[in-house]
């Protein structure tokens, strides 16, 4: 299974994956139109985090537990049986937040003007999550893990 | 080969059954359901009044979940007797089902207070999805509603059915509503934004009894609070509570406290006979005891560690505490915890307060351990201080930025960050 793994000591907090993340979450994939036109604006599903001179980059670490699955009241997320990936289906969820209240990195955010939540899902459409391609520092890493 | 039964199809006996066929996919496997639907997710019985979920949506698992783990249903039957010694269950029509292994999922019903008046038509429960429907087939010629109990459950009825277009009273005996969950303050910041949709919030009494309409008394016409003042409404939902469904062990020697007692395995005191959910006591992390808590997504955890340990693999539940998390009026809230201490001697509060952004936040820490947290209005990082608070992780030295916007893994100390998260 696809995991992104952050190496603390190479991150800069420059916040380039945010960046990237809304880029390719958005309905453009274009950066202005993601940014100024967009309405709601696509929201991250990475969070860059300071604490000077550190930073890191959050995002959903595809827990082998899941309490995001087992706390989920509606069944929108789910574990895919073939990938092993955790993965939120947003027609079924219902903005309850009772993923948010028991996820350890609170990876996932709430979208408030959707009514749903969002979380990372590894970029689907992409051989590398555009987090990782897009780090000036390599302090991402896709990696395949065994669950 | 192993029989494993289950009574009850919702959020427990789902969560075991996925953890039964984790470790064994050839013992038989059956589960008796009382409702006569396919399963669905019971907290969504409000989207199904306000028209936003259908039952098709409402399905917590898709069409195929039962067949795919090669479980034999018994929908809209129901258990009347488990004889432990023959280790039998017997449903109403006499059928008598063997079981080697039996998970008790059987849940709660609502608490009705011996209320006058009650038996109108016009007077719904609100916890599963017959009453839903029944209400919601009244919605088109109602007008007004008065909802009796200002917990979780009567603020999400209040939010459908405002959102349905009725006129709602909500009514709650204690002097704020959703004073089990959250503190003064952030009740009254509840309260206000209930109102300002238009709800009428009546604390500090209650529904004394119900009256009949003019033209007929056997339907419901209003209602007279506590101090006798009059309220007309077509409808009356009663939204006090659960109360475990416990009466299948009441004649047994099934250990039974307000729930069926069970140990950090969900077994109660008799061999190969569990329970999990609504019905049970189980292990209470803050408390550190069992005590009744009827959430959802706990019957599910707890059906899965019962289901792991039926099939004999030795998994220990680690337990839930008092946690909710509210969505309703687009006011997010998640609380955890003791929220709200009689005495605030041996506490530690810390609270940030924004009211021009309706955020207000406060963790309460005891001995250096985070007890109790309410994040009302941005809840982002509640799931962080949920994990610190549950595994009772020493907060001293990062207690002061626990509420400061940075707030995040970064601030943890790198031991624990080592410890708690896969960060390298």
């Amino acid at each position: 299974m696809k995991q992104v793994s952050i190496k603390e000591k190479a991150c800069i907090g420059c916040g380039l994956c945010q960046v990237y993340c809304i880029i390719e979450h958005s309905k453009s994939k274009d950066p202005i139109k993601a940014y100024k036109r967009e309405q709601p604006r696509p929201l991250s599903r990475v969070r860059v985090e300071t604490n000077k001179p550190h930073s890191i980059s959050i995002r959903c670490q595809q827990c082998k537990d899941t309490p995001c699955v087992y706390a989920c009241l509606s069944g929108a997320m789910s574990i895919d049986k073939e990938t092993g990936m955790v993965v939120h289906d947003a027609e079924k969820c219902i903005g309850c937040w009772t993923c948010i209240m028991v996820c350890p990195y609170s990876a996932i955010k709430p979208d408030i003007s959707r009514k749903i939540v969002a979380k990372c899902d590894l970029c689907p459409n992409l051989e590398v999550p555009a987090c990782v391609a897009n780090c000036p520092n390599e302090a991402l890493v896709c990696e395949e893990v065994n669950q | 080969m192993t029989k494993y039964l289950i009574i009850g199809g919702s959020a427990g006996g789902i969560g075991a059954v996925e953890a039964i066929r984790e470790v064994d996919s050839v013992g038989t496997l059956i589960v008796i359901s009382e409702e006569p639907f396919p399963q669905y997710s019971r907290p969504m019985i409000s989207e199904y009044v306000s028209k936003e979920a259908t039952l098709e949506t409402m399905k917590y698992r898709g069409d195929q979940f039962w067949k795919n783990n090669n479980v034999q249903t018994l929908t809209g039957r129901a258990a009347v007797k488990i004889d432990l010694t023959k280790k039998q269950v017997e449903l109403e029509d006499g059928t008598k089902i063997d079981f080697d292994k039996l998970l008790i999922a059987t849940g709660g019903r609502p608490f009705v207070p011996r209320l006058e008046g009650r038996e109108k038509d016009g007077v719904f429960t609100f916890t599963e999805l017959s009453s839903a429907k029944g209400l919601e087939s009244k919605l088109e010629q109602s007008k007004n509603a008065v909802v009796i109990g200002g917990g979780l459950i009567g603020v999400s009825l209040t939010e459908a059915l405002v959102k349905r277009g009725i006129s709602v009273t909500l009514v709650e005996l204690k002097d704020h509503i959703l004073s089990f969950i959250l503190d003064e303050k952030a009740s009254e910041i509840a309260e206000k934004v209930l109102s300002e949709a238009g709800v009428t919030v009546i604390t500090g009494q209650t529904v004394q009894r119900i009256l009949g309409r003019k033209d007929n008394e056997d339907v419901v016409g209003g209602v007279v609070m506590t101090d006798g003042v009059e309220i007309p409404c077509d409808l009356v939902i009663v939204a006090i509570g659960v109360i475990p469904r416990t009466e299948l062990v009441k004649e047994t020697d099934v250990k039974l406290n307000r729930g069926i007692v069970v140990d950090r395995f969900m077994r109660t005191n008799i061999p190969d006979v569990y329970a999990c959910g609504d019905v049970a006591e189980a292990h209470d992390f803050l408390l550190n005891g069992n005590r009744l808590l009827p959430l959802w997504p706990l019957a599910h955890m707890g059906g899965r560690v019962a289901g792991y340990n039926m099939a004999g693999k030795n998994v220990e539940y680690a337990g839930g505490t008092a946690m909710s998390s509210l969505k309703y009026f687009n006011l997010p809230i998640i609380a955890v915890g003791d929220t709200n201490p009689q005495e605030l001697d041996d506490y530690k509060v810390i609270v940030e307060n924004q009211p021009e952004k309706t955020v207000y936040k406060k963790i309460l820490l005891k001995d250096d351990l985070i007890v109790g947290f309410i994040f009302l209005g941005d809840i982002e990082k509640a799931g962080i201080l949920y994990n610190l608070m549950k595994n009772r992780v020493n907060v001293a030295e990062i207690k002061e930025a626990l509420l400061s916007e940075d707030f995040g893994i970064i601030t943890l100390p790198e031991s624990l960050r080592q410890k708690l998260f896969v960060v390298n």
